[in-house]
C-alpha cells in the first residue's frame, strides 16, 4: 500500500522522528494521517502501519478500537463534529446537534447517500470559551448559531455540486 | 532472616522478603486478598481493583497487587471499608455481566460467582439494561463470550507472556471493551486453550467441553499427556466413562498449568467411532472378528510353532506404551522368545549421551531447572512445536529471570523473539555452529544445552566434550519425541548384541513373526518377509494393522494404570480416566499371550512389574511415594559405560508439530479440525 | 498582521504568557526574539542545571494541567546524570471539558513554548521534545511544526543552538481522539504508540517515562510559563500570585457570562470577580447558579461558595480544585440535572475501560442520569447516585473515576432540591429536555 509522495514524506520523516527500535510509536499518527487520505481505517491498511511500524496487525487493531477520531467507515467528505459537552450544552451545543441532524437528515456517526456529510457528537474539542462550536473536518468553527449553522452548511453543499 | 521485612496484617505479624506483593505475603500467612487480574508469574495489572486493603496512614485504599511490604507497615484486609470496596467492586462488576450461571460452562467453580458468594453484593441495585453482544467463535477450540468477561486481561497475558503468542488484545473503550483475535473474526494462535483455562468466568469457553456437563458431575483423573515427551500431566474430567474435559487447574505435575492443543483438546481419540474394540483375524483380504480367547490361542499357537522351529522373531514396541509394558515386552521377547531382535521408533540418540555423562553428577536437566538456567542453548528443535512445555519454561526463565537462550536451527524458531542470539545453519551443520557461540557461552554461569535428531552418535559426544570445555556447569536435555520414548529405551526396547534393528526385521526375508505393540513401522513400506506372521496390538486400522494377520485392540494410555519417563528422565504415573469397551491393555494381553503360551515372564500386574523396573532398569530406582502422590521422580544419572547406540543413522525425530501427533493425532478431530494444522518446524 | 483575536482581553489580566496575544506576527521568531524572547534562554545558559530548578521552585510555579503539583520539584525529580537519554514531553491534549487555554499558547506564541522546553533541557540534560497534541488540534499540529521548522531554520533548535553548545530536537505527536490521554502516563504509552491506558506508579515518568527513560512531562502552560520565570526570576513570577501559589494562570471562562473567553490572571484572583468583573457577568441580569471552577471534573461550587480567592489552596479549602482553569459559569435557569447528565456521559464515553469500578461505575451513573432526566427516576435513585459517585472515588486505577466522582457527588449533595423536583417527570426549569443524544 502507498499512500500520495506527501504522506509518505510525513511518514518517513515521522518515523525518524523516534529513538532507535521506537518505530511502534508511530502508530497512532500514521492511522490517523493515513484515514485523512483512505477515508476509513481499512483492514489493509491496520496490515500496512503493522508493517510500517515493526509490530502486529492485532497491536495496531487494539489502537484503532481505542481512538475514537478513528473510523472504520468513511465519513463524509464533509464531517460535522458538534460538541454538546458541558461549556457548549449551556449555550445550546445540543440545541444545534438536534438542528444539525435535522438538517442533513442523520443520526450519529451517519453518512448522507452521497457520501459528502456526516455527523457526529463529540466531546469537548477545547472551544468552551466561544461555544457552541462544531468542526468540519478539522476546522474550528466558533459561536455557532443553528442559522450561521444552516449557511455554513449551504456553501458546503454548493461547492459539493 | 533478618533481612526480612515486619509487617503486620489483620493483626497478624508478618515477615516477608523485601520487594514482595502485599497479596503474596498475605496469602503466604493464610489471609487471602481477594483478586481477578492479579496472576502469579503474569504482569501486573492493578485493573480490577478487588484487592483494595487498607494500610494505615495511606489516604485511600490501597492495591494489594501491586503494593509491597514495608517495614512497620499495618495492612487491614478486614475492616469495613475494604470490605464495602470487594462488595461494591462486585457490584460493579454485575452489571453488565450476564448472570446466565445456570447454563454457564464456569458455573461451579466460576470465579466470580466465588467471589460475591464470599464478599457480598448478592443484591444488585442495578435496573437498567445490560450491555450486549453475541458470543463469537474464533476457532474450534475457543469461544468467546464478551458480556461475561470481567476483563481481567489474564488471557491477554497468558497468550502474549506465557505463550509467546499474542493472539490476543483488547478491543474498543470503555464499558464496551472487549477481547479481540488476532485475525480480526479468528484466531491464529497454538489453540492451546490456555486463555480459556485461565479465564476466572465463563467469558472463554472450550469447543470440546461447552455445554456438554456441569462440573462437579465429573471424575477429575491426573494423568499424564500421551502425545509428546514433555510429560504435562493434564487432569481429566470424565463423566459416565467419557473424557470430556482436560486441563490442570490444580496446577500440579511439572508443567504448572501449562498444556498445550494436545494435553487440552486431544484425548478426543480414545471416543474414537474408529477404535479397534475387538480382535481381528484376517481372512482372505478381510479382517473378522474372533474372540479374545481363539486370537490368544492362534497367536500361542504360531509363537510356540516358530519357537519350536528356532524361527526368527521380530518385536517392535511403543513410544506411547507405558514403562512395565515395554520392560514386560523386552523380557518376554528375550527371556521367552530367546531374541534379541527388538526395537521401536527411536527419535533421539539418549544411550549416547547417558555415556558420555557416565559418571557426572547433576547434568540432566528437569523441567523445572529449565526454568532456572542462566543460559539456555537450544540446538536443532523448534522447541514451540515439538516440546511446547520446555519452550514454555524457557520463555517464563527468560521472563522472570532474564535467562539469556540461544538456538541453533534449520529456520527460524519462537525463541528467536527474545533470544540472545540465534543462528542459522543448514540442516546437519549444528554442531559446526557452535564454536562461533563458545565465548558467549563460556561467559555465562551456568548453561542448559537441548539437542535434537541432529546431534546423534559421535556428534553427542563431541557435543558434550565442547560442554565440558565451556568451563562451566552444563545440563543436558536429548529430545526425543513421544509420550514414552525415553521409558522405551531405558525399558531395553533397542537391539541386543547380534539383534535386528527394526528396518532390518522389516527387510529380512525368512522373518517368522512380526509382533508390533502400539506401533505403526509399515506405515509406508511393505513387510519383505513374507511368510511371516504379524501379529499387531493397537488402537485403530492403522497401515501396519492392515498387513497383519492378527489384531489385537489395546487400551491406550488414558485407559490403563503404569508410569512413564518423559524427555527430560522424569519418570510420572499414567492412571485409568476412561475404559473403551473390547479392549485390554497391552500389559495384559502380553501377559495373556504368555499365559496361553504356557509360559512364567512373570506376573503381570503392574505394580510388580514397576517393583522389577526399580530393581533392574539403572537409574529407575525412584521413590514411590513421590510417584503415588502424582509427583514426578527424575531417573538417576548412570555410572559405568552405556551400550553403544545400534545404528544411530535410524533414530529420527517424528518431526511431529503442535499439531500432529502421529496415529493418534490422525484421530483426534480437535486436532484435525483446527486450521493451524498440520503446522510446520521452522517454518515461517 | 495580528493573529485575530478569540476574546477581547480584559483590563485586569496581568499577561506574563500571554503578553504578545493578539501583536503583530506573534507566532513568529523574529517577534518573539524582538518581545523578549530567548532572553531566558541565554540567562539559563550561564545557570547551572541546579540554579535552573531552584528558579523554578521559588517561582511557586505548579502543573497547570489539572493536578497542580510543584513544578520545580517534579524537575528535580529527573535523575540527570542517569546515562539514558532523557525527554521532555509537553503534554498538549487538552481536553477537560471547560478548558481552552493551550490552543491559544501554541497559537500565539509557538516560541515561547519552545524556549521553555530548551530551558527544561537544559536543567535535566535532555535533548529531545515531543509535544504530544490532540488529534482535534490538526491545525495546531501544523502551526506547531511551522514555528518548530522556523527554529530550525534559525538556528534556535538542532545541534548547538546558537553556538551555545547546547543541542535540543523538538517534534510534534498527534494523538486520535482520547481524553484519557491527558493522564500523563497514558499519554506516553499513547506516544508509544498503545492504547491510552495509565501505567502502574511508581515508577514515575521522571525516572521511567517515554520509552522506559528519564521524562519530563507537563501541560503547555507550565512550560510556556518558564521563560518568564527564569527571565525575571522566580521569585518575581511567585509574588504575582500568592504565596505557595506563584504567578498567573490562563482561565478559561465559558458558559453563563457575557464575556466568556481566556483570561490570564493573577493566582488567587477571586472567582466571582472573575465572573462579573472579568467575564462581564451573566447575560440577561440572571443570578448566578453555580461555578465548576477548574474544568469538569472539579465539584461545583454554589453561587454563595464562590466569594473566594482562585488559587490551589484556598479551591481545597472550598473542597473543589483549580484543577485545569476551565471555570464553567451556570446561571440560575440551568438544569443542574441536565448538566450532570452531560458531565457524566463524557466520563463514561472516555473511561478506557481499564479498571472495574471506573469502566461500570461511569456506565451506570449514565444510564441512571439519562433515565432520571428523562422523568424516568424514582426517589431512591438519587442516593443511588450520590452513593456510586462514593464507590468510585479513590478506588480506581486513575484520577478519571474520581473525576466523574466528584461532579457526580456534589452536584446531588448541593442541588438535591432539582434532583427531587425531577421526580414527577418535569423540570423546574421548563419540561425536561428530551435528549437527543447519540448513544456513544
Amino acid at each position: 500500500m502507498t499512500f500520495s509522495p506527501e504522506l509518505e514524506a510525513r511518514f518517513s520523516k515521522m518515523l525518524e522522528s523516534y529513538p532507535p527500535g521506537r518505530q511502534r510509536s508511530a502508530v497512532v499518527p500514521m492511522l490517523i494521517y493515513a484515514q485523512d487520505e483512505v477515508g476509513s481505517i481499512t483492514s489493509e491498511l491496520v496490515a500496512e502501519v503493522a508493517k510500517r511500524c515493526g509490530v502486529t496487525p492485532l497491536q495496531v487493531e487494539e489502537v484503532v478500537g481505542y481512538y475514537s477520531m478513528l473510523h472504520r467507515k468513511p465519513m463524509g467528505k464533509y464531517h460535522v463534529q458538534v460538541c454538546t459537552n458541558i461549556s457548549c450544552l449551556l449555550v445550546g451545543g445540543e440545541e444545534l446537534y438536534e438542528h444539525t441532524c435535522k438538517k442533513l437528515g442523520l443520526g450519529n456517526k451517519e453518512v448522507t447517500a452521497d457520501g459528502q456529510f456526516s455527523i457526529e457528537e463529540v466531546e469537548c474539542m477545547g472551544a468552551c470559551s466561544w461555544a457552541p462550536a462544531i468542526q468540519i473536518n478539522y476546522d474550528f468553527h466558533h459561536h455557532v448559531t443553528p442559522e450561521k449553522l444552516d449557511q455554513l452548511l449551504d456553501a458546503l453543499k454548493k461547492k459539493a455540486n | 532472616m533478618s533481612d526480612l521485612v515486619t509487617l503486620t496484617i489483620d493483626g497478624k505479624t508478618v515477615k516477608a522478603a523485601p520487594g514482595t506483593l502485599l497479596i503474596d505475603a498475605a496469602k503466604a500467612s493464610g489471609i487471602e486478598i481477594p483478586a481477578f487480574c492479579y496472576y502469579e508469574g503474569l504482569t501486573l495489572q492493578a485493573a480490577c481493583r478487588m484487592c483494595l486493603v487498607e494500610i494505615e496512614k495511606a489516604p485511600k485504599l490501597m492495591v494489594g497487587c501491586t503494593t509491597p511490604v514495608a517495614e512497620g507497615m499495618v495492612v487491614h484486609t478486614d475492616s469495613p471499608a475494604v470490605a464495602q470496596a470487594r462488595k461494591g467492586t462486585l457490584e460493579f462488576l454485575l452489571t453488565n455481566h450476564p448472570l446466565d450461571c445456570p447454563v454457564c460452562d464456569k458455573g461451579g467453580e466460576c470465579e466470580l460467582q466465588d467471589m460475591v458468594f464470599r464478599y457480598g453484593a448478592g443484591e444488585s441495585r442495578f435496573t437498567e439494561v445490560k450491555h450486549h453482544v453475541d458470543e463469537k467463535q474464533w476457532s474450534p477450540v475457543v469461544f468467546y463470550d464478551g458480556p461475561r468477561c470481567i476483563l481481567c486481561y489474564r488471557c491477554v497475558r497468558i497468550c502474549n507472556e506465557g505463550m509467546g503468542v499474542g493472539a490476543l488484545g483488547i478491543g474498543n473503550r470503555g464499558v464496551i471493551s472487549e477481547i479481540i483475535p488476532n485475525k480480526s473474526d479468528h484466531l491464529e494462535c497454538d489453540e492451546c486453550g490456555a486463555c480459556i483455562d485461565i479465564c476466572p468466568v465463563g467469558a472463554l469457553t472450550s469447543g470440546t467441553y461447552r455445554y456438554q456437563t456441569r462440573p462437579w458431575e465429573m471424575q477429575h483423573v491426573g494423568t499424564i499427556c500421551t502425545h509428546c515427551s514433555n510429560g504435562c500431566k493434564t487432569t481429566l474430567g470424565v463423566r459416565d466413562g467419557v473424557i470430556i474435559r482436560g486441563n490442570n487447574r490444580d496446577r500440579s505435575g511439572i508443567n504448572d498449568e501449562f498444556l498445550c492443543i494436545k494435553g487440552r483438546y486431544a484425548f478426543d481419540f480414545v471416543h474414537s467411532q474408529e477404535r479397534l474394540q475387538s480382535p481381528l483375524r484376517k481372512v482372505g483380504d478381510k479382517f473378522e472378528e474372533i474372540s479374545w480367547s481363539e486370537a490368544l490361542e492362534v497367536i500361542s499357537g504360531k509363537f510356540k510353532a516358530a519357537l519350536d522351529r528356532g524361527g526368527k522373531f521380530g518385536v517392535i514396541g511403543s513410544n506411547h506404551t507405558t514403562n512395565e509394558e515395554n520392560f514386560y515386552l523386552q523380557k518376554f521377547a528375550r527371556e521367552a522368545l530367546g531374541t534379541e531382535n527388538i526395537d521401536h521408533h527411536r527419535t533421539g540418540d539418549v544411550a549416547t549421551l547417558l555415556d558420555a555423562l557416565s559418571g557426572k553428577q547433576d547434568v540432566l536437566a528437569t523441567v523445572a531447572d529449565l526454568y532456572k538456567a542462566k543460559a539456555v542453548l537450544v540446538i536443532g528443535s523448534d522447541l514451540a512445536q515439538q516440546h511446547p512445555l520446555l519452550s514454555f519454561q524457557i520463555r517464563a526463565d527468560y521472563r522472570h529471570h532474564q535467562a539469556h537462550v540461544y538456538a541453533v536451527t534449520a529456520g527460524p524458531v519462537r525463541e528467536d523473539n527474545y533470544a540472545a542470539k540465534s543462528v542459522r545453519v543448514t540442516e546437519g551443520g549444528e554442531l559446526a555452529a557452535l564454536d562461533g557461540l563458545r565465548d558467549l557461552l563460556a561467559a555465562e554461569g551456568d548453561l542448559t544445552i537441548l539437542f535434537g535428531d541432529a546431534i546423534k552418535g559421535e556428534a553427542v559426544g563431541k557435543l558434550v566434550a565442547f560442554g565440558d570445555s565451556l568451563g562451566i556447569p552444563v545440563k543436558y536435555v536429548c529430545l526425543v519425541d513421544y509420550s514414552n520414548s525415553r521409558g522405551a529405551y531405558d525399558m531395553g526396547l533397542v537391539p541386543g548384541p547380534g539383534g535386528m534393528a527394526y528396518d532390518q526385521m522389516l527387510a529380512s526375508p525368512d522373518l517368522d513373526v512380526l509382533w508390533v505393540v502400539g506401533a505403526n513401522p509399515l506405515k509406508n513400506r511393505a513387510l519383505v518377509g513374507s511368510k511371516a506372521f504379524v501379529v499387531l496390538q493397537d488402537l485403530f486400522m492403522t497401515e501396519t494393522a492392515r498387513q497383519a494377520d492378527l489384531i489385537l485392540p489395546a487400551a491406550s494410555a488414558y485407559e490403563k494404570n503404569g508410569t512413564v519417563t518423559n524427555v527430560t528422565g522424569e519418570v510420572q504415573r499414567v492412571k485409568t480416566a476412561a475404559k473403551v469397551m473390547g479392549t485390554k491393555t497391552d500389559l495384559e494381553i502380553i501377559g495373556l499371550i504368555g499365559k496361553e503360551m504356557g509360559l512364567s515372564v512373570g506376573i503381570w500386574k503392574q505394580e510388580k512389574v514397576f517393583d522389577e523396573i526399580r530393581q533392574k532398569v539403572r537409574g529407575y530406582n525412584v521413590p514411590v511415594p513421590v510417584l503415588t502422590t502424582g509427583g514426578a521422580a527424575q531417573t538417576a544419572a548412570v555410572n559405568g559405560r552405556v551400550p553403544a547406540t545400534v545404528r544411530p543413522e535410524l533414530i529420527r525425530s517424528s518431526r511431529d508439530t503442535l499439531f500432529t501427533s502421529g496415529t493418534l493425532g490422525r484421530y483426534s478431530k480437535m486436532l484435525s479440525s483446527v486450521m493451524e494444522g498440520p503446522g510446520k518446524i521452522f517454518g515461517e | 498582521m495580528a493573529r485575530k483575536l478569540f476574546n477581547e482581553p480584559s483590563p485586569l489580566e496581568v499577561k506574563v504568557i500571554s503578553k504578545r496575544f493578539g501583536i503583530d506576527n506573534s507566532e513568529s521568531l523574529d517577534t518573539y526574539l524582538g518581545t523578549d524572547g530567548m532572553k531566558a534562554f541565554w540567562k539559563a545558559r550561564e545557570m547551572s542545571p541546579e540554579q535552573i530548578v531552584d528558579e523554578v521552585k521559588a517561582s511557586g510555579l505548579r502543573g497547570r494541567g489539572g493536578a497542580g503539583f510543584p513544578s520545580g520539584l517534579k524537575w528535580s525529580f529527573v535523575p540527570r546524570t542517569n546515562p539514558k537519554p532523557k525527554y521532555i514531553v509537553v503534554n498538549a491534549d487538552e481536553s477537560e471539558p471547560g478548558t481552552c487555554k493551550d490552543r491559544l499558547l501554541m497559537e500565539y506564541d509557538p516560541h515561547q513554548l519552545i524556549e521553555g522546553m530548551l530551558i527544561a533541557g537544559m536543567a535535566v540534560d535532555s535533548h529531545k521534545g515531543y509535544i504530544y497534541i490532540r488529534g482535534e488540534y490538526r491545525y495546531l499540529i501544523d502551526h506547531m511544526d511551522r514555528a518548530i521548522a522556523e527554529a530550525y531554520a534559525k538556528g534556535w533548535l538542532g545541534k548547538n543552538i546558537q553556538g551555545s553548545g547546547f543541542d535540543f530536537d523538538i517534534y510534534t505527536h498527534s494523538g486520535a481522539g482520547a481524553y484519557e490521554c491527558g493522564e500523563e502516563t497514558a499519554l506516553l504509552d499513547s506516544l508509544e504508540g498503545k492504547r491510552g491506558i495509565p501505567r502502574l506508579k511508581p515508577p514515575f515518568p521522571a525516572v521511567a517515562g517515554a520509552w522506559a527513560c528519564p521524562t519530563l512531562l507537563s501541560n503547555v502552560e507550565t512550560f510556556s510559563a518558564v521563560p518568564a520565570i527564569i527571565r525575571d526570576g522566580g521569585p518575581a513570577y511567585a509574588a504575582l500570585g500568592t504565596p505557595k501559589n506563584g504567578g498567573t494562570r490562563m482561565v478559561c471562562v465559558s458558559g453563563h457570562v457575557n464575556k466568556p473567553g481566556v483570561y490570564e490572571l493573577p493566582l488567587g484572583f477571586n472567582l466571582l470577580r472573575v465572573v462579573n468583573e472579568v467575564a462581564g457577568g451573566i447575560p440577561n441580569g440572571k443570578k448566578l447558579k453555580a461555578v465548576i471552577p477548574g474544568g469538569s471534573s472539579c465539584p461545583v461550587l454554589k453561587a454563595d461558595e464562590c466569594d473566594i480567592p482562585g488559587d490551589y489552596d484556598s479551591l481545597a479549602k472550598a473542597k473543589s480544585m483549580l484543577g485545569s482553569g476551565g471555570m464553567v459559569v451556570m446561571d440560575e435557569d440551568t438544569c443542574m440535572v441536565r448538566a450532570l447528565v452531560r458531565i457524566i456521559r463524557f466520563y463514561a464515553h472516555e473511561s478506557c475501560g481499564w479498571c472495574i469500578p471506573c469502566r461500570e461505575g461511569t456506565t451506570w451513573l449514565r444510564k441512571i442520569l439519562m433515565r432520571f432526566h428523562d422523568g424516568r427516576g424514582v426517589r431512591s435513585d438519587i442516593d443511588l447516585i450520590g452513593d456510586l459517585g462514593k464507590g468510585m472515588l479513590g478506588r480506581t486505577f486513575c484520577a478519571l473515576g474520581d473525576a466523574a466522582a466528584m461532579p457526580t457527588i456534589s452536584f446531588v449533595e448541593k442541588f438535591r432540591d432539582e434532583f427531587e423536583a425531577h421526580l414527577d417527570g418535569s423540570c423546574p426549569h421548563g419540561k425536561a429536555h428530551e435528549l437527543v443524544l447519540s448513544s456513544h
